[in-house]
Protein backbone atom coordinates (compact mmCIF):
# COMPACT_ATOMS: atom_id res chain seq x y z
CA UNK A 1 0.00 0.00 0.00
CA UNK A 2 2.60 2.53 1.15
CA UNK A 3 4.94 1.40 -1.62
CA UNK A 4 2.19 1.83 -4.24
CA UNK A 5 1.43 5.35 -3.05
CA UNK A 6 5.15 6.11 -2.94
CA UNK A 7 5.64 4.91 -6.50
CA UNK A 8 2.63 6.96 -7.66
CA UNK A 9 3.90 10.13 -6.01
CA UNK A 10 7.35 9.45 -7.41
CA UNK A 11 5.99 9.08 -10.93
CA UNK A 12 3.94 12.28 -10.62
CA UNK A 13 7.02 14.19 -9.41
CA UNK A 14 9.20 12.79 -12.19
CA UNK A 15 6.64 13.77 -14.83
CA UNK A 16 6.18 17.29 -13.45
CA UNK A 17 9.92 17.93 -13.13
CA UNK A 18 10.55 16.47 -16.56
CA UNK A 19 7.85 18.68 -18.08
CA UNK A 20 9.34 21.78 -16.45
CA UNK A 21 12.79 20.93 -17.78
CA UNK A 22 11.36 20.09 -21.19
CA UNK A 23 9.60 23.45 -21.20
CA UNK A 24 12.85 25.30 -20.52
CA UNK A 25 14.77 23.51 -23.22
CA UNK A 26 11.88 23.66 -25.67
CA UNK A 27 12.02 27.46 -25.52
CA UNK A 28 15.77 27.33 -26.18
CA UNK A 29 15.42 24.85 -29.05
CA UNK A 30 12.61 26.91 -30.53
CA UNK A 31 14.70 30.09 -30.46
CA UNK A 32 17.71 28.26 -31.88
CA UNK A 33 15.66 26.73 -34.68
CA UNK A 34 13.89 30.01 -35.46
CA UNK A 35 17.32 31.60 -35.60
CA UNK A 36 18.60 29.03 -38.05
CA UNK A 37 15.41 29.36 -40.17
CA UNK A 38 16.11 33.10 -40.36
CA UNK A 39 19.87 32.69 -41.01
CA UNK A 40 21.04 33.98 -37.61
CA UNK A 41 22.69 32.04 -34.78
CA UNK A 42 19.99 32.37 -32.11
CA UNK A 43 20.84 32.69 -28.40
CA UNK A 44 24.51 31.71 -27.93
CA UNK A 45 25.84 33.90 -25.08
CA UNK A 46 24.85 31.97 -21.91
CA UNK A 47 27.12 28.93 -21.76
CA UNK A 48 28.38 26.93 -24.77
CA UNK A 49 25.85 27.15 -27.63
CA UNK A 50 23.53 29.00 -25.24
CA UNK A 51 22.62 25.89 -23.24
CA UNK A 52 22.30 27.92 -20.03
CA UNK A 53 19.85 30.37 -21.60
CA UNK A 54 16.68 28.77 -20.04
CA UNK A 55 18.35 29.02 -16.62
CA UNK A 56 19.17 32.69 -17.18
CA UNK A 57 15.59 33.36 -18.34
CA UNK A 58 14.15 31.56 -15.34
CA UNK A 59 16.28 33.50 -12.86
CA UNK A 60 15.40 36.76 -14.61
CA UNK A 61 11.65 36.03 -14.46
CA UNK A 62 11.86 34.99 -10.79
CA UNK A 63 13.46 38.28 -9.77
CA UNK A 64 11.29 40.55 -11.91
CA UNK A 65 8.92 42.84 -10.08
CA UNK A 66 5.38 41.45 -9.94
CA UNK A 67 3.07 44.21 -11.09
CA UNK A 68 -0.64 44.01 -10.38
CA UNK A 69 -2.33 46.82 -12.31
CA UNK A 70 -4.61 49.21 -10.42
CA UNK A 71 -8.32 48.41 -10.50
CA UNK A 72 -8.05 44.75 -11.44
CA UNK A 73 -9.92 41.93 -9.79
CA UNK A 74 -6.96 40.69 -7.73
CA UNK A 75 -8.31 37.22 -6.98
CA UNK A 76 -9.11 36.38 -10.59
CA UNK A 77 -5.92 38.06 -11.80
CA UNK A 78 -3.79 35.84 -9.57
CA UNK A 79 -5.56 32.50 -10.07
CA UNK A 80 -5.80 32.79 -13.88
CA UNK A 81 -2.17 31.80 -14.65
CA UNK A 82 -2.32 29.08 -12.01
CA UNK A 83 -5.42 27.55 -13.63
CA UNK A 84 -3.72 27.68 -16.99
CA UNK A 85 -0.64 25.81 -15.75
CA UNK A 86 -2.71 23.36 -13.69
CA UNK A 87 -4.73 22.31 -16.74
CA UNK A 88 -1.56 21.83 -18.78
CA UNK A 89 0.14 19.67 -16.14
CA UNK A 90 -2.91 17.56 -15.27
CA UNK A 91 -3.56 16.41 -18.82
CA UNK A 92 -0.22 14.61 -19.01
CA UNK A 93 -1.07 12.35 -16.05
CA UNK A 94 -2.75 9.60 -18.07
CA UNK A 95 -0.40 9.44 -21.07
CA UNK A 96 1.60 6.19 -21.15
CA UNK A 97 5.17 7.24 -21.99
CA UNK A 98 6.80 3.80 -22.02
CA UNK A 99 6.33 0.06 -21.76
CA UNK A 100 5.70 -1.15 -18.18
CA UNK A 101 8.97 -1.69 -16.29
CA UNK A 102 9.80 -3.92 -13.34
CA UNK A 103 10.79 -1.95 -10.26
CA UNK A 104 11.12 -3.12 -6.63
CA UNK A 105 9.91 -6.55 -7.75
CA UNK A 106 6.65 -5.35 -9.23
CA UNK A 107 5.44 -4.25 -12.65
CA UNK A 108 5.08 -0.48 -12.81
CA UNK A 109 3.26 1.07 -15.79
CA UNK A 110 5.05 4.16 -17.06
CA UNK A 111 2.16 6.57 -16.63
CA UNK A 112 0.95 8.43 -13.57
CA UNK A 113 -2.59 7.02 -13.63
CA UNK A 114 -4.59 4.85 -16.01
CA UNK A 115 -8.34 5.26 -15.52
CA UNK A 116 -10.69 3.40 -17.84
CA UNK A 117 -11.75 6.41 -19.90
CA UNK A 118 -8.35 8.09 -19.99
CA UNK A 119 -8.86 9.65 -23.43
CA UNK A 120 -12.02 11.43 -22.26
CA UNK A 121 -10.10 12.54 -19.16
CA UNK A 122 -7.52 14.27 -21.37
CA UNK A 123 -10.30 16.11 -23.19
CA UNK A 124 -12.02 17.04 -19.92
CA UNK A 125 -8.85 18.55 -18.48
CA UNK A 126 -7.90 20.21 -21.77
CA UNK A 127 -11.32 21.84 -21.94
CA UNK A 128 -10.63 23.46 -18.56
CA UNK A 129 -7.37 25.02 -19.75
CA UNK A 130 -9.21 27.81 -21.56
CA UNK A 131 -10.39 29.29 -18.25
CA UNK A 132 -6.93 30.56 -17.38
CA UNK A 133 -6.67 32.45 -20.66
CA UNK A 134 -10.17 33.98 -20.61
CA UNK A 135 -10.06 34.89 -16.92
CA UNK A 136 -6.57 36.37 -17.32
CA UNK A 137 -7.73 38.47 -20.25
CA UNK A 138 -10.82 39.63 -18.42
CA UNK A 139 -9.13 40.34 -15.08
CA UNK A 140 -6.46 42.56 -16.68
CA UNK A 141 -9.04 45.31 -17.33
CA UNK A 142 -7.23 46.01 -20.57
CA UNK A 143 -8.81 46.06 -24.00
CA UNK A 144 -6.04 44.00 -25.59
CA UNK A 145 -6.29 41.41 -22.86
CA UNK A 146 -10.06 41.30 -23.16
CA UNK A 147 -9.96 40.87 -26.95
CA UNK A 148 -7.33 38.14 -26.62
CA UNK A 149 -9.43 36.33 -24.03
CA UNK A 150 -12.59 36.53 -26.13
CA UNK A 151 -10.76 35.30 -29.22
CA UNK A 152 -9.25 32.45 -27.25
CA UNK A 153 -12.57 31.26 -25.87
CA UNK A 154 -14.27 31.26 -29.28
CA UNK A 155 -11.29 29.63 -31.00
CA UNK A 156 -10.70 26.92 -28.41
CA UNK A 157 -14.38 25.94 -28.15
CA UNK A 158 -14.68 25.71 -31.94
CA UNK A 159 -11.56 23.65 -32.48
CA UNK A 160 -12.21 21.40 -29.49
CA UNK A 161 -15.27 20.07 -31.31
CA UNK A 162 -13.35 19.13 -34.44
CA UNK A 163 -10.54 17.70 -32.29
CA UNK A 164 -12.96 15.49 -30.39
CA UNK A 165 -14.54 14.31 -33.63
CA UNK A 166 -11.16 13.56 -35.24
CA UNK A 167 -10.19 11.00 -32.59
CA UNK A 168 -13.49 9.11 -32.81
CA UNK A 169 -12.01 7.14 -35.71
CA UNK A 170 -9.18 5.98 -33.44
CA UNK A 171 -11.69 5.09 -30.71
CA UNK A 172 -13.66 2.93 -33.13
CA UNK A 173 -10.57 1.28 -34.60
CA UNK A 174 -9.11 0.46 -31.17
CA UNK A 175 -12.48 -0.36 -29.59
CA UNK A 176 -11.53 1.40 -26.38
CA UNK A 177 -11.27 4.83 -24.77
CA UNK A 178 -8.33 3.72 -22.68
CA UNK A 179 -4.97 5.07 -23.85
CA UNK A 180 -3.13 1.89 -22.81
CA UNK A 181 -5.43 -0.24 -24.93
CA UNK A 182 -5.18 2.23 -27.81
CA UNK A 183 -1.39 1.90 -27.67
CA UNK A 184 -1.73 -1.88 -27.41
CA UNK A 185 -3.94 -1.97 -30.50
CA UNK A 186 -1.13 -0.32 -32.49
CA UNK A 187 1.51 -2.98 -31.87
CA UNK A 188 1.30 -4.13 -35.50
CA UNK A 189 0.07 -1.12 -37.43
CA UNK A 190 0.08 2.52 -36.40
CA UNK A 191 -3.29 4.26 -36.70
CA UNK A 192 -1.74 7.09 -38.70
CA UNK A 193 -2.09 5.03 -41.88
CA UNK A 194 -5.80 4.00 -41.76
CA UNK A 195 -6.70 7.20 -39.91
CA UNK A 196 -4.69 9.67 -42.00
CA UNK A 197 -7.66 12.06 -42.32
CA UNK A 198 -8.29 12.00 -38.58
CA UNK A 199 -4.59 12.54 -37.97
CA UNK A 200 -4.41 15.63 -40.17
CA UNK A 201 -7.55 17.14 -38.63
CA UNK A 202 -6.24 16.35 -35.14
CA UNK A 203 -2.89 18.00 -35.75
CA UNK A 204 -4.41 21.19 -37.22
CA UNK A 205 -6.79 21.40 -34.26
CA UNK A 206 -3.91 20.77 -31.86
CA UNK A 207 -2.09 23.81 -33.25
CA UNK A 208 -5.22 25.93 -32.81
CA UNK A 209 -5.87 24.57 -29.30
CA UNK A 210 -2.40 25.53 -28.14
CA UNK A 211 -2.67 28.99 -29.73
CA UNK A 212 0.43 28.48 -31.86
CA UNK A 213 1.24 30.12 -35.17
CA UNK A 214 -0.46 30.27 -37.67
CA UNK A 215 -3.46 30.21 -35.29
CA UNK A 216 -2.00 32.43 -32.55
CA UNK A 217 -4.81 35.00 -32.80
CA UNK A 218 -5.29 35.33 -29.00
CA UNK A 219 -1.79 36.77 -28.64
CA UNK A 220 -1.29 38.31 -32.08
CA UNK A 221 1.56 40.75 -31.39
CA UNK A 222 0.88 43.11 -34.26
CA UNK A 223 -2.74 43.81 -33.32
CA UNK A 224 -3.16 42.88 -29.65
CA UNK A 225 0.28 43.72 -28.11
CA UNK A 226 0.42 40.36 -26.29
CA UNK A 227 -3.25 39.45 -26.04
CA UNK A 228 -4.42 37.91 -22.81
CA UNK A 229 -1.08 38.22 -20.99
CA UNK A 230 -0.41 41.88 -21.86
CA UNK A 231 -0.62 42.96 -18.21
CA UNK A 232 1.21 40.00 -16.70
CA UNK A 233 4.79 40.19 -15.43
CA UNK A 234 7.33 38.02 -13.68
CA UNK A 235 6.37 34.52 -12.61
CA UNK A 236 2.69 34.98 -13.48
CA UNK A 237 3.67 35.66 -17.07
CA UNK A 238 6.06 32.72 -16.92
CA UNK A 239 3.19 30.46 -15.85
CA UNK A 240 1.15 31.38 -18.94
CA UNK A 241 4.26 30.82 -21.03
CA UNK A 242 4.89 27.46 -19.38
CA UNK A 243 1.26 26.41 -19.88
CA UNK A 244 1.51 27.11 -23.61
CA UNK A 245 4.67 25.04 -24.07
CA UNK A 246 3.55 22.19 -21.80
CA UNK A 247 0.27 22.10 -23.72
CA UNK A 248 2.32 21.76 -26.90
CA UNK A 249 4.16 18.80 -25.37
CA UNK A 250 0.88 17.25 -24.20
CA UNK A 251 -0.91 17.47 -27.55
CA UNK A 252 2.20 16.07 -29.23
CA UNK A 253 2.31 13.21 -26.73
CA UNK A 254 -1.38 12.54 -27.30
CA UNK A 255 -0.87 12.57 -31.07
CA UNK A 256 1.97 10.08 -30.61
CA UNK A 257 -0.22 7.88 -28.41
CA UNK A 258 -3.26 7.97 -30.66
CA UNK A 259 -1.72 7.87 -34.12
CA UNK A 260 1.98 6.96 -34.01
CA UNK A 261 1.82 3.82 -31.92
CA UNK A 262 2.74 5.42 -28.59
CA UNK A 263 5.91 3.89 -27.19
CA UNK A 264 6.04 1.04 -29.73
CA UNK A 265 9.15 0.87 -31.87
CA UNK A 266 11.99 -1.46 -32.91
CA UNK A 267 13.61 -3.08 -29.87
CA UNK A 268 17.11 -1.57 -30.21
CA UNK A 269 16.00 1.52 -28.26
CA UNK A 270 14.03 1.51 -24.97
CA UNK A 271 10.33 2.29 -25.32
CA UNK A 272 10.43 5.68 -23.57
CA UNK A 273 13.14 6.85 -25.98
CA UNK A 274 10.91 5.97 -28.94
CA UNK A 275 8.14 7.97 -27.30
CA UNK A 276 10.48 10.90 -26.77
CA UNK A 277 11.70 10.82 -30.37
CA UNK A 278 8.16 10.82 -31.77
CA UNK A 279 7.11 13.71 -29.51
CA UNK A 280 10.24 15.62 -30.53
CA UNK A 281 9.32 15.25 -34.20
CA UNK A 282 5.93 16.82 -33.51
CA UNK A 283 7.51 19.66 -31.54
CA UNK A 284 9.90 20.33 -34.41
CA UNK A 285 6.92 20.57 -36.78
CA UNK A 286 5.30 23.09 -34.39
CA UNK A 287 8.40 25.31 -34.59
CA UNK A 288 8.75 24.76 -38.32
CA UNK A 289 5.16 25.90 -38.92
CA UNK A 290 5.73 28.98 -36.77
CA UNK A 291 8.77 29.93 -38.82
CA UNK A 292 7.02 29.32 -42.12
CA UNK A 293 3.35 30.31 -42.10
CA UNK A 294 1.84 33.78 -41.65
CA UNK A 295 -1.03 34.21 -39.21
CA UNK A 296 -4.46 33.74 -40.78
CA UNK A 297 -7.35 36.16 -40.43
CA UNK A 298 -9.83 35.66 -37.60
CA UNK A 299 -12.99 35.09 -39.68
CA UNK A 300 -11.09 32.62 -41.88
CA UNK A 301 -9.92 30.78 -38.77
CA UNK A 302 -13.48 30.31 -37.55
CA UNK A 303 -14.82 29.43 -41.01
CA UNK A 304 -12.01 26.88 -41.48
CA UNK A 305 -12.81 25.22 -38.15
CA UNK A 306 -16.55 25.02 -38.63
CA UNK A 307 -16.93 24.58 -42.37
CA UNK A 308 -13.92 22.43 -43.23
CA UNK A 309 -12.43 20.61 -40.24
CA UNK A 310 -15.65 19.65 -38.46
CA UNK A 311 -17.40 18.14 -41.54
CA UNK A 312 -14.22 16.32 -42.57
CA UNK A 313 -13.79 14.90 -39.06
CA UNK A 314 -17.45 13.82 -39.00
CA UNK A 315 -17.12 12.10 -42.39
CA UNK A 316 -13.99 10.36 -41.15
CA UNK A 317 -15.85 9.09 -38.07
CA UNK A 318 -18.78 7.85 -40.15
CA UNK A 319 -16.46 6.25 -42.72
CA UNK A 320 -14.48 4.44 -40.01
CA UNK A 321 -17.68 3.22 -38.38
CA UNK A 322 -18.96 1.92 -41.73
CA UNK A 323 -15.63 0.24 -42.45
CA UNK A 324 -15.58 -1.49 -39.06
CA UNK A 325 -19.23 -2.54 -39.37
CA UNK A 326 -19.15 -3.78 -42.99
CA UNK A 327 -15.61 -4.81 -43.97
CA UNK A 328 -13.76 -5.54 -40.76
CA UNK A 329 -14.89 -8.73 -38.99
CA UNK B 1 -10.85 7.16 2.04
CA UNK B 2 -13.61 7.27 -0.59
CA UNK B 3 -16.06 8.57 2.02
CA UNK B 4 -13.69 11.35 3.03
CA UNK B 5 -13.32 12.40 -0.61
CA UNK B 6 -17.12 12.31 -1.03
CA UNK B 7 -17.64 14.52 2.01
CA UNK B 8 -15.00 17.01 0.84
CA UNK B 9 -16.49 17.11 -2.68
CA UNK B 10 -20.01 17.59 -1.30
CA UNK B 11 -18.79 20.41 0.95
CA UNK B 12 -17.08 22.04 -2.05
CA UNK B 13 -20.33 21.77 -4.04
CA UNK B 14 -22.43 23.37 -1.32
CA UNK B 15 -19.99 26.19 -0.51
CA UNK B 16 -19.55 27.00 -4.18
CA UNK B 17 -23.32 26.91 -4.68
CA UNK B 18 -23.71 29.55 -1.99
CA UNK B 19 -20.96 31.62 -3.63
CA UNK B 20 -22.77 31.39 -7.01
CA UNK B 21 -25.92 32.99 -5.72
CA UNK B 22 -24.26 35.45 -3.34
CA UNK B 23 -21.36 36.77 -5.43
CA UNK B 24 -21.92 40.39 -6.47
CA UNK B 25 -19.73 40.00 -9.52
CA UNK B 26 -21.14 37.43 -11.98
CA UNK B 27 -17.57 36.51 -12.96
CA UNK B 28 -16.96 35.13 -9.47
CA UNK B 29 -20.26 33.28 -9.82
CA UNK B 30 -19.03 31.61 -13.01
CA UNK B 31 -15.78 30.48 -11.35
CA UNK B 32 -17.70 29.14 -8.34
CA UNK B 33 -20.12 27.28 -10.60
CA UNK B 34 -17.23 25.62 -12.45
CA UNK B 35 -15.78 24.50 -9.10
CA UNK B 36 -19.25 23.24 -8.15
CA UNK B 37 -19.40 21.14 -11.33
CA UNK B 38 -15.96 19.69 -10.66
CA UNK B 39 -17.13 18.69 -7.18
CA UNK B 40 -20.25 17.11 -8.66
CA UNK B 41 -18.05 15.26 -11.15
CA UNK B 42 -16.13 13.74 -8.23
CA UNK B 43 -19.40 12.71 -6.57
CA UNK B 44 -20.59 11.08 -9.83
CA UNK B 45 -17.30 9.17 -10.06
CA UNK B 46 -17.78 7.87 -6.53
CA UNK B 47 -21.33 6.81 -7.48
CA UNK B 48 -19.95 4.62 -10.30
CA UNK B 49 -20.97 7.07 -12.99
CA UNK B 50 -17.64 7.29 -14.79
CA UNK B 51 -19.04 8.39 -18.11
CA UNK B 52 -21.61 10.85 -16.72
CA UNK B 53 -18.88 12.38 -14.54
CA UNK B 54 -16.73 13.05 -17.60
CA UNK B 55 -19.75 14.35 -19.54
CA UNK B 56 -20.47 16.68 -16.65
CA UNK B 57 -16.94 18.08 -16.78
CA UNK B 58 -16.54 18.17 -20.57
CA UNK B 59 -19.97 19.56 -21.46
CA UNK B 60 -20.84 21.63 -18.41
CA UNK B 61 -17.51 22.86 -17.08
CA UNK B 62 -15.75 22.79 -20.44
CA UNK B 63 -18.34 24.13 -22.87
CA UNK B 64 -21.49 25.53 -21.23
CA UNK B 65 -19.60 27.55 -18.64
CA UNK B 66 -17.19 28.88 -21.26
CA UNK B 67 -20.28 30.24 -23.03
CA UNK B 68 -21.31 31.89 -19.75
CA UNK B 69 -17.82 33.27 -19.37
CA UNK B 70 -17.95 34.62 -22.91
CA UNK B 71 -21.24 36.41 -22.29
CA UNK B 72 -20.20 37.77 -18.88
CA UNK B 73 -16.97 39.07 -20.41
CA UNK B 74 -18.89 40.63 -23.27
CA UNK B 75 -21.58 42.30 -21.15
CA UNK B 76 -19.53 43.33 -18.14
CA UNK B 77 -16.35 44.42 -19.92
CA UNK B 78 -14.54 47.06 -17.89
CA UNK B 79 -17.51 48.01 -15.76
CA UNK B 80 -18.14 47.76 -12.08
CA UNK B 81 -20.51 44.91 -11.24
CA UNK B 82 -24.04 46.19 -11.83
CA UNK B 83 -25.96 47.52 -8.89
CA UNK B 84 -29.02 45.40 -8.28
CA UNK B 85 -31.99 47.44 -7.16
CA UNK B 86 -32.18 46.28 -3.58
CA UNK B 87 -34.75 48.81 -2.38
CA UNK B 88 -37.57 48.53 -4.87
CA UNK B 89 -39.81 45.49 -4.93
CA UNK B 90 -38.32 44.20 -1.69
CA UNK B 91 -41.47 43.01 0.18
CA UNK B 92 -42.60 40.76 -2.68
CA UNK B 93 -39.11 39.37 -3.06
CA UNK B 94 -38.86 38.65 0.64
CA UNK B 95 -42.22 36.88 0.58
CA UNK B 96 -41.11 34.70 -2.30
CA UNK B 97 -37.85 33.91 -0.59
CA UNK B 98 -39.70 32.84 2.56
CA UNK B 99 -42.10 30.68 0.55
CA UNK B 100 -39.28 28.98 -1.34
CA UNK B 101 -37.15 28.45 1.74
CA UNK B 102 -40.17 27.01 3.57
CA UNK B 103 -41.01 24.61 0.77
CA UNK B 104 -37.44 23.44 0.41
CA UNK B 105 -36.93 23.02 4.13
CA UNK B 106 -40.00 20.80 4.07
CA UNK B 107 -38.41 18.85 1.21
CA UNK B 108 -35.12 18.39 3.05
CA UNK B 109 -37.08 17.43 6.15
CA UNK B 110 -38.96 14.84 4.14
CA UNK B 111 -35.71 13.37 2.83
CA UNK B 112 -34.46 13.14 6.41
CA UNK B 113 -37.74 11.58 7.54
CA UNK B 114 -37.60 8.77 4.98
CA UNK B 115 -33.91 8.33 5.73
CA UNK B 116 -34.42 4.87 7.22
CA UNK B 117 -35.88 3.58 3.97
CA UNK B 118 -32.80 4.39 1.95
CA UNK B 119 -30.01 3.80 4.40
CA UNK B 120 -29.50 0.15 3.62
CA UNK B 121 -26.16 -0.08 1.85
CA UNK B 122 -26.32 -0.01 -1.94
CA UNK B 123 -25.99 -3.40 -3.66
CA UNK B 124 -22.62 -4.58 -4.89
CA UNK B 125 -21.81 -2.23 -7.71
CA UNK B 126 -18.48 -3.37 -9.07
CA UNK B 127 -19.59 -3.98 -12.66
CA UNK B 128 -22.22 -1.26 -12.76
CA UNK B 129 -22.02 1.94 -14.78
CA UNK B 130 -19.33 1.04 -17.30
CA UNK B 131 -19.25 2.92 -20.58
CA UNK B 132 -20.09 -0.35 -22.37
CA UNK B 133 -23.35 -0.73 -20.40
CA UNK B 134 -24.16 2.89 -20.96
CA UNK B 135 -23.50 2.84 -24.68
CA UNK B 136 -25.36 -0.41 -25.25
CA UNK B 137 -28.54 0.72 -23.51
CA UNK B 138 -28.30 4.20 -25.03
CA UNK B 139 -28.29 2.75 -28.55
CA UNK B 140 -30.84 -0.04 -27.98
CA UNK B 141 -33.39 0.47 -25.21
CA UNK B 142 -33.16 4.25 -25.15
CA UNK B 143 -32.67 4.85 -28.87
CA UNK B 144 -35.67 7.17 -29.19
CA UNK B 145 -34.67 9.61 -26.41
CA UNK B 146 -31.16 9.64 -27.88
CA UNK B 147 -32.50 10.58 -31.32
CA UNK B 148 -34.74 13.21 -29.75
CA UNK B 149 -31.78 14.90 -28.05
CA UNK B 150 -30.32 15.34 -31.53
CA UNK B 151 -33.55 17.05 -32.55
CA UNK B 152 -33.35 19.34 -29.51
CA UNK B 153 -29.81 20.32 -30.42
CA UNK B 154 -30.81 20.99 -34.03
CA UNK B 155 -33.68 23.20 -32.87
CA UNK B 156 -31.31 25.09 -30.56
CA UNK B 157 -28.76 25.64 -33.33
CA UNK B 158 -31.42 26.96 -35.72
CA UNK B 159 -32.88 29.16 -32.99
CA UNK B 160 -29.52 30.69 -32.07
CA UNK B 161 -28.56 31.33 -35.68
CA UNK B 162 -31.95 32.94 -36.27
CA UNK B 163 -31.73 35.15 -33.18
CA UNK B 164 -28.14 36.18 -33.81
CA UNK B 165 -28.53 37.05 -37.48
CA UNK B 166 -27.59 40.51 -38.75
CA UNK B 167 -30.58 42.79 -38.87
CA UNK B 168 -30.49 45.26 -41.75
CA UNK C 1 -18.43 1.03 3.81
CA UNK C 2 -19.80 3.32 1.12
CA UNK C 3 -22.02 6.25 1.94
CA UNK C 4 -25.75 5.44 1.75
CA UNK C 5 -27.84 6.95 -1.02
CA UNK C 6 -29.71 9.24 1.34
CA UNK C 7 -26.62 11.32 2.06
CA UNK C 8 -26.24 12.13 -1.60
CA UNK C 9 -29.95 12.97 -1.78
CA UNK C 10 -29.48 15.38 1.09
CA UNK C 11 -26.63 17.17 -0.67
CA UNK C 12 -28.79 17.30 -3.79
CA UNK C 13 -31.77 18.75 -1.92
CA UNK C 14 -29.66 21.48 -0.32
CA UNK C 15 -28.06 22.32 -3.69
CA UNK C 16 -31.50 22.54 -5.27
CA UNK C 17 -32.65 24.82 -2.45
CA UNK C 18 -29.64 27.09 -2.96
CA UNK C 19 -30.43 27.26 -6.69
CA UNK C 20 -34.11 28.02 -6.15
CA UNK C 21 -33.22 30.70 -3.64
CA UNK C 22 -30.80 32.22 -6.14
CA UNK C 23 -33.50 32.50 -8.79
CA UNK C 24 -35.82 34.23 -6.34
CA UNK C 25 -33.52 36.71 -4.63
CA UNK C 26 -31.23 37.80 -7.48
CA UNK C 27 -32.14 40.17 -10.29
CA UNK C 28 -29.15 39.80 -12.56
CA UNK C 29 -30.31 37.52 -15.37
CA UNK C 30 -26.89 35.86 -15.69
CA UNK C 31 -26.81 34.96 -12.00
CA UNK C 32 -30.41 33.72 -12.16
CA UNK C 33 -29.46 31.57 -15.11
CA UNK C 34 -26.51 30.12 -13.20
CA UNK C 35 -28.81 29.33 -10.28
CA UNK C 36 -31.02 27.41 -12.70
CA UNK C 37 -27.97 25.40 -13.80
CA UNK C 38 -27.33 24.66 -10.13
CA UNK C 39 -30.83 23.19 -9.87
CA UNK C 40 -30.38 21.06 -13.01
CA UNK C 41 -27.23 19.60 -11.52
CA UNK C 42 -28.77 18.95 -8.14
CA UNK C 43 -31.31 16.81 -9.98
CA UNK C 44 -28.51 15.08 -11.89
CA UNK C 45 -26.91 14.11 -8.59
CA UNK C 46 -30.21 12.57 -7.46
CA UNK C 47 -30.46 10.58 -10.68
CA UNK C 48 -26.92 9.21 -10.42
CA UNK C 49 -27.43 8.34 -6.74
CA UNK C 50 -30.65 6.44 -7.47
CA UNK C 51 -29.01 4.72 -10.45
CA UNK C 52 -26.47 3.22 -8.08
CA UNK C 53 -29.09 2.30 -5.48
CA UNK C 54 -31.27 0.41 -7.96
CA UNK C 55 -28.52 -0.60 -10.44
CA UNK C 56 -30.50 1.14 -13.19
CA UNK C 57 -28.44 2.50 -16.07
CA UNK C 58 -31.52 4.52 -17.07
CA UNK C 59 -30.49 7.07 -14.45
CA UNK C 60 -27.27 7.73 -16.36
CA UNK C 61 -29.19 7.97 -19.64
CA UNK C 62 -31.42 10.55 -17.98
CA UNK C 63 -28.38 12.59 -16.91
CA UNK C 64 -27.11 12.46 -20.48
CA UNK C 65 -30.42 13.82 -21.78
CA UNK C 66 -30.49 16.52 -19.10
CA UNK C 67 -26.98 17.65 -20.01
CA UNK C 68 -27.88 17.86 -23.71
CA UNK C 69 -31.08 19.78 -23.03
CA UNK C 70 -29.29 22.10 -20.62
CA UNK C 71 -26.62 22.84 -23.22
CA UNK C 72 -29.30 23.75 -25.78
CA UNK C 73 -31.16 25.80 -23.20
CA UNK C 74 -28.03 27.75 -22.24
CA UNK C 75 -27.23 28.56 -25.86
CA UNK C 76 -30.72 29.95 -26.46
CA UNK C 77 -30.98 31.70 -23.09
CA UNK C 78 -27.62 33.42 -23.38
CA UNK C 79 -28.32 34.78 -26.85
CA UNK C 80 -31.61 36.22 -25.55
CA UNK C 81 -29.78 37.85 -22.62
CA UNK C 82 -27.14 39.26 -24.96
CA UNK C 83 -29.78 40.66 -27.33
CA UNK C 84 -31.79 42.21 -24.47
CA UNK C 85 -28.84 43.76 -22.68
CA UNK C 86 -26.71 44.74 -25.66
CA UNK C 87 -27.86 48.36 -25.45
CA UNK C 88 -28.59 48.63 -21.73
CA UNK C 89 -26.12 49.55 -19.04
CA UNK C 90 -27.94 47.83 -16.21
CA UNK C 91 -28.57 44.12 -15.94
CA UNK C 92 -31.74 43.83 -13.90
CA UNK C 93 -34.72 41.72 -14.91
CA UNK C 94 -37.12 44.00 -13.03
CA UNK C 95 -36.38 46.81 -15.47
CA UNK C 96 -37.72 44.70 -18.35
CA UNK C 97 -41.28 45.94 -18.05
CA UNK C 98 -41.94 47.39 -21.48
CA UNK C 99 -44.71 44.85 -22.09
CA UNK C 100 -46.51 45.76 -18.88
CA UNK C 101 -50.06 46.84 -19.61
Amino acid sequence: MALTIGIDIGKALVVIIFLQAAFGYLTLIERKLLGRFQLRPGPNRAGPFGVLQPLADGVKLLFKEEIIPAGVDRFVFIIAPMLSLLGALMAFAVIPFGAPVTMFGRVVPLQVAGPGLSLLYVFAVASLGVYGIVLGGWASQNKYGLLGGLRASAQIISYELAMGMSVIGVLIAAGSANLNQIVGAQAKEWFVFPQIVGFIVYFICAIAETNRAPFDLPEAEQELVAGYHTEYTGMKFAMFFMAEYINMITVSALATTLFLGGWHGPAFLPSYLWFLIKVAVFLFVFVWLRATLPRIRYDRLMAFGWKVLLPVALLNAIGTAAWVALVHP
Amino acid sequence: MANLIAILAAALCLVMGVVVISARNPMHGVIALVANFLGLGVLFLLLHGEFVALIEVIVYAGAVMVLFLFVVTLLMAGTEPPKEGAGKNLPGQLLWAIVVIGALTALIGFVLAVRTVLTQPPPSTQAFGSITDFGRSLLTTYMLPFELTALVLLAAVIGVVFLARERS
Amino acid sequence: MTLPTVDFLLVSAVLFAIGALGVVIRKNPLVMFMAIELMWNAVNLTLVAFARQFLAIAGHIFVFVVVVVAAAEVAIGLIVIVLVFRNRSEADVDSLNTMKG
